[in-house]
């Protein structure tokens, strides 16, 4: 059996996650304090991937990163493609991904009392002090929210990276595509066995971090005991 | 720019609120300063533009000869470089780190060799050996109080801003860390700006008092001054006197107490047209029975409507004028007046009409 689409969900969700870690978060952090129409439209446009069937938001994409697509012909003039390669899967996954990290990153950073925050700052403390050893540590479980959340969403990514990525055994064939040709291909046993293999992954994964989670907020209760 | 007369603070601004605009304009010693207010006065805000948490729209606000904002210069320091200590209400300290760790949190650029025994001093000072390991929600608000205060100071702030520092505390540790306070004001000794609504706090802790209402300075000055002899009715009122009366001049030294329904002596030259003549519920005094006779200067029948008591002080509810039969006007009072619960003891075996009598001296007159 060829495993190689567990090797390529697991480095495609690793790495979209990671992305979309530092890509929510610093958007959710642009995002704190700023009002007005302007930004309704941009909680739009970072909502949009999880409101839009996954084949549109792979559509879309298709459309930005192909050969006569405005990134597609930039990175072209570089000698570089992207769609229908491994990249490509990470890029669909990193933006479905997003609005679950913008959302719940947002809803933690949100959740802390400012007067932390200008304590911290009439003490001296830069605006990156402030956020590295204040705010971050005490947004901390809602960020490992929204990181579990993006990660199990880019684990389960299936429409945008068929449009954007296809199914390229060994090199874009993640496991859900992977069990989605087996079907088309009448090999049910296949087909069975992936989804075995993708129940077990997610079931470890979710453990672990589950267990990596409970352990940090065990640290944590230590300040929040009584 | 006279050398001479600099001020460590001088604060000068204007700052549009939802509903009226902060605008004041004072000068702070090396003392602390009570800025006493009703809810909602601007009380907050001023300390929160002086500490650069917010921009004041307008103004100048100069430390020690460093300006911190001038808006014509279009300068504001940012918070961190002002060098302001502020303890706020809820003390914000960070519930993730020990209170040393709190402590040390403004001293971080120090190298540990010196920062260690400093952190190790202000723990000493703020009577929290033994604590330090401990995080914020294990100890007790009056200790979260002096770990606040600790970390604030650990800066050496050239100014030191208290919001309501006492309003989170029981009542039990409200005393204790108001002399607390008091001492580390002694220590301290350079402009401390201290918010709170509670008159005797405010007398109790500042030097001089700022009397903020709806964003404008209402009264500024020496606190047994303003105590005395308030500017206006509105600052009457704010720094706690319960009694007032409208007024129609008779001479320059009788007046007609309207409401109180007589005519007293005043000890103040009335100034052009007085408006009202207030009397602080604590020096109204009471007339016993043996001494009637000799002090009849502002003195007056009262009858008794309602006693309040606490503890240690009876809150008298009187009527300047005979019970009327009507029921409507059966809770109206006219004098409100605070007696020691053994002088209320004594009085109220005596039968009514009792006696008060308006020291001409504790009569003062306010306009409009």
């Amino acid at each position: 059996m060829d495993w190689s689409p567990v090797w390529i969900s697991l480095a495609t969700s690793v790495t979209a996650t990671a992305i979309t870690m530092v890509a929510g978060l610093a958007a959710a952090i642009w995002r704190e304090g700023r009002r007005g129409p302007a930004m309704a439209v941009v909680d739009g446009v970072f909502l949009l991937p999880l409101v839009l069937p996954p084949t549109v938001v792979g559509f879309f994409l298709l459309l930005l990163l192909g050969r006569n697509g405005p990134i597609g012909r930039l990175l072209l003039q570089f000698g570089a493609t992207i769609v229908f390669s491994w990249p490509a899967t990470v890029i669909a996954a990193a933006v479905v991904a997003f609005p679950l990290m913008y959302l719940t990153g947002r809803a933690a950073l949100e959740q802390v009392d400012l007067q932390y925050l200008q304590a911290a700052r009439t003490l001296g403390a830069s605006e990156w002090r402030v956020f590295r050893e204040v705010e971050l540590p005490l947004a901390w479980p809602g960020v490992v929210a929204g990181t579990i959340l993006s990660f199990a969403r880019a684990l389960g990514e299936f429409g945008a990276t068929l449009m954007v990525a296809g199914n390229i055994p060994g090199r874009t064939a993640t496991i859900p595509i992977a069990i989605y040709f087996a079907v088309e291909a009448d090999d049910i046993g296949r087909a069975l066995a992936w989804c075995a293999v993708d129940v077990i992954i997610s079931l470890a994964l979710l453990g672990g971090l589950y267990y990596w989670t409970h352990g940090q907020s065990l640290g944590r209760a230590r300040w929040a005991r009584r | 720019m006279g050398a001479a007369l600099t001020v460590p603070l001088e604060v000068q601004i204007a700052h549009k609120l939802a509903d009226f605009t902060l605008d004041v304009n004072f000068v702070a010693a090396d003392e602390p300063l009570s800025v006493l207010g009703p809810s909602g006065a601007g009380k907050s805000m001023l300390l929160r533009c002086i500490a650069g948490l917010e921009r004041a729209g307008r103004g100048r606000i100069v430390l020690n000869g460093r300006t911190l904002l001038d808006s014509e210069k279009k300068i504001h320091l940012p918070a961190r470089e002002r060098r302001v200590g502020m303890l706020f209400q809820h003390y914000g300290l960070f519930p993730h780190r020990t209170l040393a760790e709190n402590i040390a949190f403004g001293i971080q650029q120090l190298p540990l060799g010196e920062r260690g025994p400093r952190v190790a001093a202000l723990v000493e000072r703020a009577h929290l050996s033994g604590l330090e390991n401990r995080y914020p929600r294990e100890v007790s608000g009056g200790e979260q109080q002096r770990a606040a205060l600790a970390r604030a100071l650990a800066i050496e702030p050239e100014a030191l801003l208290l919001d309501e520092p006492l309003s989170a505390l029981d009542a039990h540790l409200r005393s204790q860390m108001e002399a607390e306070l008091q001492s580390a004001f002694d220590r301290y000794a350079r402009p401390s700006l201290l918010v709170t609504h509670n008159v005797e706090e405010a007398y109790r802790l500042g030097k001089r008092l700022l009397v903020l209402s709806r964003g404008r300075i209402a009264a500024f000055g020496d606190k047994d001054d303003i105590f005395l002899r308030p500017p206006s009715l509105e600052v009457a009122r704010l720094t706690g006197c319960k009694n007032f009366s409208r007024v129609r001049l008779i001479d320059r030294q009788c007046i007609e107490a309207i409401d109180w329904h007589c005519r007293v002596r005043v000890a103040q030259i009335p100034s052009a047209a007085p408006a009202y003549v207030g009397i602080r519920a604590h020096h109204v005094r009471f007339v016993d029975a043996d001494e009637r006779g000799e002090q009849a200067e502002n003195a007056f029948p009262c009858w008794l409507v309602r006693a309040s008591q606490t503890p240690f002080r009876v809150t008298l509810y009187l009527r300047l004028i005979p019970p009327t039969k009507s029921t409507e006007k059966k809770d109206e009072f006219d004098l409100q007046v605070e007696v020691t619960r053994e002088r209320w003891a004594r009085l109220r075996d005596q039968p009514e009409p009792f006696r008060v009598m308006l020291p001409p001296d504790a009569l003062f007159l306010v306009s409009e």
